[in-house]
């Protein structure tokens, strides 16, 4: 049996109900669209063309003047088999993941744990925490550089006074990256403001019940401070992450002054990386090749690989935020 | 709406494809068939500040009074990338000024820089004016699309004082004697370095293969174009010399000291502070000595060559500024004259060598009796004209493989590598690898 369902002729003169309903859906489509028009523009000419143009000239030898030229997987195995810095490269970004990142978070979270406990001139000491996160990046290197100077440098002359010699710091392979190390905790005002914000934003009545209850101020953080921020955390991990996988400013500039070639533009080509590749990040490698050697197409190989890498790692780390993060699950 | 996400896709991947700068089109116009008289406004990219701007202004002035229907645009602190991307973006200079011969080979290919024989040849520019050594690094492949404007040379800046302290009066000419007044001349407490008599670590300073290269007569690439590294026994003599020469003086005090060094071109620099007495640099240092460290007592000789190549002493490395007219270049021809005036006009040439204490490029430039010469200047003079001077190839990929080269360099003076040929084995292929990936496929 079949049903044959008619509708009911809208009067003439008079429109639809369902023909108004579907005019004003498609008015609030074009206004939401219209208002979203900025941002999609934006987020197409700037991230969905330079992503697809990027991954097109991975496959391509291309020098930024001539047509690019298709080469197939060329770049690509050029980076894992025949590139004598590449792997250096990744080793010393890993490394900055690696420490880094979990450096900065840890200082951070114990710098704003301290920052909620003071009685007095808690904003005094907010700002004085927070202010380096305002120094520009090459300013600050460049005031790292002249402080651990193994010559003239404070570091080093106040070590002489304790009767102990310095190391060589950006100068020794085994300390420029300790030396960058110590230059990103001092700068972490940017996440120290924002785990503030989250400790603040802990109910005080389950410290006050958990205190009740018999539990130390270990147990405390452990129990009651540690879930409620672990979103914050995440979003820290990721950023922090993030950052460090695109870690250059700092690495170029450490690099340079220590070679002591840091106004000349010849120079700082041959010296990214001083001493013995120790700085030599990825990014770096990538600038140089492209910019430098003009393998525009190589570059955007590295590019498109620290892209994979970078969603890889973000991926990884929000599947498994379910185990820590409080909250994930019903967010999902 | 799976249709409109593969169209979007696409679109995108079409417009990846042919918004490049590469994808454009358009030829250049030829330039006109007679010379025509410069017109209109240029703009002149260069890197120069301060000072050396200040001298290369002054001469473009006259070249405005000396045409005056052309007026300059100069932008300075220009340097090659900022231009190579502007080119790329069809926004670069009418006329571009770099200070490194390295990119000759990468404008000069891809046509980033006009090629400048069709002007030179309807001019009639005899470019036998020029040097050889200079003709030679301004051109890649028979595609001349580079000018000289001056020429930087390398030799030995000596301290008079320092020497004198240690009972020499003469700069050393072998490395045997370089290396017995340099034992001599260092001043040391406890372990540490105070005043060095040489530094023979490859980045101090100007001291780098490149610049030493013409003392042992070692060639990077061979005709081929192929890494020479491992081949030619110069470099292996080099440094094994150098190697000896940084165990003897010490490498945890000779690295100290390089870590503290001043930056290169400030006040701060080692030799304006007689931190060290004997180092290689350009014909450049002597106008920063000028103006930034008047008092130093010093000299200047030719880079000492191995004992058993005697016959090379007087020669150096060679490199200069370039310039060359954009792809797209909106004045060509008001651009070419003014490369003309800048790089073959003997009153300009000896002017800016006056100002930048750079080394003319002609024969009537270096000859005109108004070129300020004194004996520390004659001496970069003389190394441009010898025989036996020398440059460093040009490649597609600029400088490639000197840099491959000098990072491994800082893990052999280490002592990081127990056997040289092997390294040098491995420089060769690594060089080449990376050659290979800048060749069409």
């Amino acid at each position: 049996m079949t049903q044959t369902l008619t509708k009911r002729a809208a009067p003439a003169g008079r429109p639809a109900p369902a023909r108004l309903a579907r005019a004003k859906r498609r008015r609030h489509r074009l206004l939401v669209l219209g208002l979203m028009a900025p941002a999609i523009i934006g987020f197409t000419v700037f991230f969905i063309y330079p992503l697809f143009a990027t991954v097109y000239f991975s496959f391509t030898r291309y020098d930024l003047i001539t047509p690019p030229q298709f080469v197939g997987l060329r770049n690509y195995r050029f980076f894992f088999f025949e590139d004598p810095n590449s792997w250096q490269s990744v080793r010393n970004t890993l490394w900055f993941v690696v420490f880094m990142v979990p450096a900065r978070v840890a200082f951070a979270l114990l710098i704003a744990q301290m920052l909620t406990r003071i009685r007095r001139g808690g904003g005094l000491f907010r700002t004085v925490f927070y202010l380096p996160a305002l120094t520009p990046p090459v300013a600050a290197t460049i005031a790292f550089a002249f402080l651990f100077n193994p010559g003239t440098g404070v570091v080093n002359r106040f070590l002489a006074w304790l009767g102990v010699e310095g190391p060589l710091w950006l100068n020794d392979p085994q300390w420029s990256k300790p030396v960058l190390l110590a230059l990103g905790v001092w700068g972490l005002g940017d996440i120290l403001i924002i785990f503030l914000a989250a400790l603040l934003d802990v109910p005080a009545e389950q410290y006050e019940a958990a205190s009740i209850d018999g539990a130390n101020a270990i147990q405390q953080f452990r129990y009651i401070t540690l879930p409620t921020i672990s979103p914050v955390l995440l979003f820290a991990g990721i950023i922090g992450v993030i950052q460090m996988l695109c870690y250059f400013t700092q690495a170029v500039v450490a690099s340079s002054l220590a070679s002591g070639q840091a106004t000349v533009g010849g120079g700082q080509g041959m010296y990214l990386g001083y001493p013995d590749g120790s700085t030599l990040t990825y990014p770096l490698w990538m600038y140089q090749m492209g910019f430098k050697n003009f393998f525009l197409g190589y570059a955007a190989a590295m590019a498109v690989l620290l892209f994979v890498v970078a969603m890889a790692f973000t991926a990884f780390l929000l599947r498994r935020s379910e185990a820590f993060v409080h909250g994930a699950e019903g967010a999902r | 709406m799976k249709r409109l996400a593969v169209t979007s896709m696409a679109v995108l991947a079409l417009l990846a494809t042919s918004c490049t700068a590469g994808g454009e089109s358009s030829e250049d116009a030829a330039p006109a068939p007679a010379a025509v008289k410069p017109a209109g406004a240029v703009t002149f990219w260069h890197f120069f500040v301060d000072r050396e701007a200040a001298a290369i202004e002054s001469v473009v002035k006259d070249f405005e009074s000396k045409n005056p229907g052309v007026t300059v645009k100069v932008v300075a602190g220009q340097d090659d990338d900022k231009m190579r991307q502007a080119i790329s973006a069809g926004k670069g200079p009418d006329v571009g000024l770099s200070y490194s011969t390295d990119i000759v080979g990468n404008f000069c290919q891809t046509g980033a820089w006009r090629n400048l024989a069709p002007y030179i040849g309807r001019d009639k520019v005899d470019l036998n004016a020029l040097l050889p050594i200079v003709r030679s690094y301004t051109e890649y492949n028979g595609v001349r699309c580079a000018m000289p404007m001056l020429a930087d040379t390398y030799g030995l800046y000596y301290n008079k004082k320092l020497l004198a302290e240690a009972g020499f009066t003469a700069p050393p000419k072998t490395l045997s004697e370089l290396e017995t007044m340099t034992q001599k001349i260092t001043r040391r407490k406890a372990d540490d370095i105070q005043v060095a008599g040489y530094v023979p670590l490859m980045d101090y300073y100007e001291n780098t293969p490149a610049h030493l290269a013409p003392s042992w007569g070692a060639r990077f690439l061979n005709d081929e174009g192929k890494s020479n590294i491992s081949v030619d026994p110069a470099w292996k003599d080099m440094l094994s010399w150098q190697k000896q020469f940084i165990d003897a003086l010490g490498y945890p005090a000779l690295n100290k000291f390089n870590a503290s060094k001043g930056e290169e071109f400030s006040a701060a620099n080692d030799f304006h502070r007689d931190r060290v007495a004997m180092m290689i640099d350009g014909e450049y240092r002597l106008a920063f000595l000028q103006a930034q460290a008047p008092n130093v007592e010093f000299g200047t000789a030719p880079f000492p060559v191995p004992d058993d190549k005697q016959d090379r002493y007087g020669a150096g490395y060679v490199t200069g500024n370039i310039m060359g007219i954009s792809r797209g270049a909106k004045n060509p021809e008001a651009a070419w004259a003014l490369i003309k005036y800048l790089t073959l006009d003997t009153g300009a040439l000896v002017k800016l060598a006056n100002g930048l204490k750079n080394v003319p490029t002609t024969d009537a430039a270096l000859k005109s009796p108004d070129l300020e010469v004194d004996a520390n200047f004659q001496t970069f003079i003389d190394i441009l004209q010898h025989p036996k001077s020398e440059t460093s190839p040009s490649t597609p990929n600029g400088a490639v493989y000197q840099n491959t080269f000098q990072e491994w360099i800082g893990a052999w003076a280490s002592g990081k590598v127990p056997d040289l040929t092997a390294g040098l084995q491995q420089i060769d292929k690594d060089i080449n690898a990376a050659l290979q990936l800048g060749t069409a496929p």
